[in-house]
């Protein structure tokens, strides 16, 4: 061993700071998730109806469908660029252990798409006419499930970053795995608005944050090598 | 001569039905400078990368520290510079943004230092340019300024001095020089005729059916 060679710590303090810095740098792909979220949410009450009964119903559903679906555009960011350049590579043969590294790539990417979608989030609840009890039931899966979408979805991502045209195929690959993130997150609020007890359904989508934060980082890692072997 | 660094023994792959070579026995001896040569196509690339961990898909075993570099793969490379013919660069980001991240998830380093190397690469008062604004010889020099701080004992460079001009290439050669007498084991590939001594590597059975 060499004595300066990075410690872990550094290593990942290195990673972390450049892809803030990427993403300052690009903020326009920090915003188009956002947009596509309000825009949709916007147009789905002048679409269908502006009711406000019929949005107390269908909000919750609506705000996360939109979450998800925003999530899936921004996924192509993820490692894309990385590779073509070949930043990757030299990111796999750190000598690091890779699974902590893609860990904080991945938290990064939650941090600058998936967070601010929570954060906004009320604002459109208010919209919906959500009442302000229930909102926060609503953030609080949120918060637990935006995760779960980035880290199945970057299974995906790093599955198809060697091939063309992997944005059709990533969406296809990962959302039928992110349904049930889908399901609980919007089941929670529900049930709490009819008034049912809720433990159990976040004790499910606990359970769906703890396996894929324990287990997507290693299936990412294998299909970056996979793919980065090509 | 330096004690044995790296040994290929019995090397074969096979890409696309393709044998790329087979058999291949080779020692690397530390400070040697070693040039792998081929026309295009006779798996240089696919060498240095099997030789850099990246490219699993082979027989034979390359050894290190006795053992197999796939049995150790994360010390090894964290041991290793290995600069590819991609330029690893963002070019949203600045030079000096760019090389300490380059080197900072590999070893620990001062910024002085950085600012020292890409010095010597030429790029002095274009560290917070943006590498957009870098010509491509000078956003491959901002990777290249790497080997000028890097401590590593074994260094893989594929094609490196491409889009560098005659001088730049001659003062990297004598950065190459220099660090082998400090015994710095060096593995490349360049289409360049090569000033300085090295030891040959010859790569030469391009498009070769293998028997099925």
């Amino acid at each position: 061993m060499t004595s300066n060679s990075q410690t872990l710590l550094g290593c990942l303090r290195h990673l972390f700071l450049r892809e803030i810095l990427v993403a300052a740098r690009n903020q326009q792909a920090l915003v188009n998730p956002l947009i596509f979220f309000s825009i949709v949410i916007i147009l789905f009450p002048l679409g269908i109806s502006p009711e406000p009964s019929f949005l107390k119903t269908a909000s919750v559903g609506l705000i996360w469908v939109s979450a998800l679906l925003a999530m899936m555009l921004s996924l192509d960011n993820l490692f894309q660029r990385d590779f073509d350049n070949g930043t990757l590579e030299q990111l796999l043969m750190s000598g690091q252990p890779l699974y902590l590294i893609i860990l904080t790539k991945v938290l990064v990417h939650w941090l600058l798409t998936g967070l601010p979608l929570v954060l906004i989030s009320p604002l459109f609840a208010v919209m919906l006419h959500i009442d302000a009890e229930h909102l926060s039931v609503m953030l609080l899966t949120l918060i637990i499930g935006t995760p779960v979408i980035t880290l199945v979805g970057g299974i995906g991502a790093a599955l198809t970053v060697s091939l063309r045209s992997g944005g059709i195929l990533v969406s296809l690959l990962v959302l039928p795995l992110t349904i049930p993130v889908l399901i609980f997150g919007s089941g929670t609020v529900q049930a709490y608005m009819d008034g049912l007890a809720i433990s159990g359904h976040l004790a499910i989508m606990g359970m769906l944050l703890a396996l894929s934060l324990t287990l997507a980082p290693f299936a990412i890692a294998e299909a970056l090598k996979m793919s980065v072997s090509n | 001569m330096g004690h044995v660094l790296l040994k290929l023994d019995d090397l074969s792959c096979e890409r696309d039905d393709r044998a790329l070579f087979s058999g291949l026995n080779f020692n690397c001896l530390s400070g040697d400078i070693i040039q792998v040569e081929g026309p295009n196509g006779s798996g240089k690339t696919t060498l240095l990368r099997i030789l850099s961990g990246l490219y699993q898909n082979y027989e034979g075993q390359v050894i290190w520290n006795e053992q197999s570099i796939s049995s150790q793969l994360s010390t090894y490379q964290s041991e290793l510079l290995m600069i590819g013919h991609k330029s690893p660069i963002r070019t949203d980001l600045s030079a000096i943004e760019n090389l300490r991240f380059l080197i900072g998830i590999k070893q620990r380093v001062e910024d002085q230092k950085l600012f020292s190397a890409l010095e010597k690469v030429g790029l002095y008062g274009y560290e917070d340019t943006l590498c957009r604004n870098l010509s491509a010889g000078q956003q491959r020099r901002v990777n290249l300024a790497r080997m000028y701080i890097s401590s590593s004992k074994l260094w893989i460079l594929d094609e490196v001095f491409t889009a560098i001009d005659k001088s730049g290439v001659v003062q990297f050669e004598s950065l190459l020089a220099k660090k082998s007498l400090e015994g710095v084991t060096i593995i490349l590939t360049t289409h360049h005729q090569l000033a300085i001594d090295s030891r040959k590597l010859s790569l030469g059975f391009a498009g070769q059916r293998a028997q099925s």
